[in-house]
């Protein structure tokens, strides 16, 4: 029989808040974390504001040992340290082992390793001075960096993947994580990801003229999902972790029980029917969402609230469309909507699992938390659910089921249900 | 430069690849880096590089080879220093 999977363990970097307590008082006091970057007006960048953490480079030495410290860079491969232990402690487990913990897996994504970090290696190279390289460089510019230096610090002996699925990787990263102990492979997953937006993968994104350019003097009001005046989304940097049982196993140990995973899914709209590398088929969006809630076996009727992707981008209407097809609810009937990107901005491969911190804080808590720089709605997305679906302040309120999806280049969708824990 | 010298100054380059400062701070021409110190294997190309760096020598791969206790260390230094 399949098991029940619950979350016990958070963790977070957010460019709102560093740590759970400051990141939940940002998301319900709507903290924007968005900051104008003076290096991108330098670098002559059309958007120049981005979501970043205020990350103490030295804090890290409360997480791993002197000489791992040394030589370490990898902005990436720090945020995702950081996050993976604080959700490993928030859960009330122990980083000292001797032996490997054989039940204990990691999935932990990125979109791409530190490329500040690959730069070094390419300028040395070209410099032909590769011998002065170093032993430190691989292991921090492999995709799989961040999981290697999580599961080797905390010594995780199950399944270590390294996933990657554009800005849906961290939702796909709790959803595998969930999978493989639902099915019985294994008791415990920390899953996550983590995102570092260095000038060369801002850069990209800037020149696909996807990003926000009309708010640089202005940047808390930069990130603007659903309105008339979103004009592309705004990059951020991060990661989220969490801390994922088995129930019975989070049971025994007596730990406490955030709230459950009760499914998800994640597939493709394999790039047809309108889908493209960048733009999502809607039939693939929507099945995803339906096979969610299959898999959770609820009704879409009991969702109280969605954690939408919503960047900014002309996209924001479609996918509310999406959401209101496949749930068919529209109008007042629709559940309250929200976007933590209008305070943290898009965190590619970091959004899912921040967000899904978020989500389960609204669980936790009980509030939705505000959409900023929401006074405009778009009035396409007015069209198909009403005004009071869009909360521009806190709503305090039982929470009781949320749908958090998120969506990436490649057209990959990944769409999970989290549920208050009731016996 | 004395070998006592060279020594001395060997415990600050090996200080950041090791936790075991106690066996650092008793550093002697038979002390092991791996087995005594605790190095892993692979940062030893970290301590030949960084002591390249710290002496304005090049360590050629079968000098490299030698550096595995600290005497050898100082030998090898010692050499290269002596051909500059």
């Amino acid at each position: 029989m399949a098991k029940r999977v619950v979350v016990t363990g958070l963790g977070v970097i957010a460019p709102n808040g560093i740590g759970i307590p400051a990141f939940l008082n940002a998301i319900q006091n709507g903290i924007s974390g968005i900051k104008f970057i003076r290096l991108y007006e330098e670098l002559n960048m059309s958007c120049q504001v981005a979501g970043q953490p205020d990350f103490v480079w030295d804090s890290l030495q409360n997480y791993i040992s002197e000489v791992s410290f040394h030589g370490l860079k990898g902005t990436n491969i720090a945020y995702g340290i950081t996050a993976a232990l604080d959700a490993w402690a928030d859960a009330g487990l122990d980083r000292e082992t001797v032996e490997p913990h054989w039940d204990t897996g990691c999935i932990f994504g990125n979109s791409a390793p530190d490329s500040e970090a690959t730069k070094n290696v390419i300028n040395k190279v070209d410099a032909r001075e590769s011998k002065k390289l170093g032993s430190r460089v691989v292991e921090q510019t492999m995709n799989s960096g961040v999981t290697s230096y999580i599961s080797g610090r905390l010594g995780l002996g199950n399944k270590v993947i390294t996933n990657s699925a554009a800005c849906a990787t961290g939702t796909q990263a709790i959803l595998m994580g969930y999978e493989y102990i639902k099915y019985g492979f294994a008791d415990r997953m920390l899953v996550g990801s983590s995102e570092y937006i260095d000038p060369y993968i801002f850069g990209t994104f800037d020149a696909m003229r996807v990003l926000s350019r009309r708010f640089n003097d202005q940047p808390e009001k930069a990130s603007r999902p659903m309105s008339t005046t979103a004009g592309g989304f705004v990059p951020g940097s991060g990661s989220g972790a969490l801390v994922l049982e088995e129930l019975d196993v989070a049971l025994a140990r007596g730990a406490r029980i955030y709230a459950e995973v009760l499914g998800g899914s994640s597939n493709s709209g394999g790039q047809r029917g309108g889908g493209t590398m960048t733009a999502p088929n809607p039939a693939g969006v929507m099945r995803s969402i339906n096979e969610a809630i299959k898999n959770a076996n609820i009704d879409p009727g009991q969702i109280d609230l969605v954690s939408g992707h919503l960047t900014a981008t002309m996209a924001d209407k479609l996918e509310v469309q999406n959401w209101s097809q496949a749930l068919g609810r529209n109008g007042k009937d629709f559940p309250l909507i929200n976007s933590v990107k209008s305070m943290i901005g898009h965190c590619l491969s970091a959004a899912g699992s921040i967000e899904s911190v978020a989500c389960i804080l609204q669980i936790v808590h009980g509030f939705v938390h505000p959409n900023i720089n929401l006074e405009d709605p778009n009035p396409d997305i007015l069209n198909i659910i009403d005004k009071d679906c869009l909360p521009v302040k806190m709503i305090k309120k039982e929470v009781n089921i949320v749908a958090k999806a998120n969506f990436g280049f490649g057209d990959v969708n990944s769409c999970l249900i989290f549920s208050k824990f009731n016996k | 430069m004395t070998r006592e010298e060279i020594l001395n100054e060997l415990k600050g380059v090996f200080s950041p690849y090791t936790t075991n400062k106690e066996a650092l701070n008793k550093l002697s021409d038979q002390t092991d880096l791996i087995a005594d110190l605790k190095i892993n294997s692979a940062n030893l190309v970290d301590i030949i590089i960084d002591a390249e760096a710290k002496y304005n020598i090049e360590i050629d791969y079968d000098s490299a080879d030698k550096m595995l206790n600290v005497g050898s260390c100082i030998d090898v230094i010692s050499e290269k220093l002596n051909q500059k």
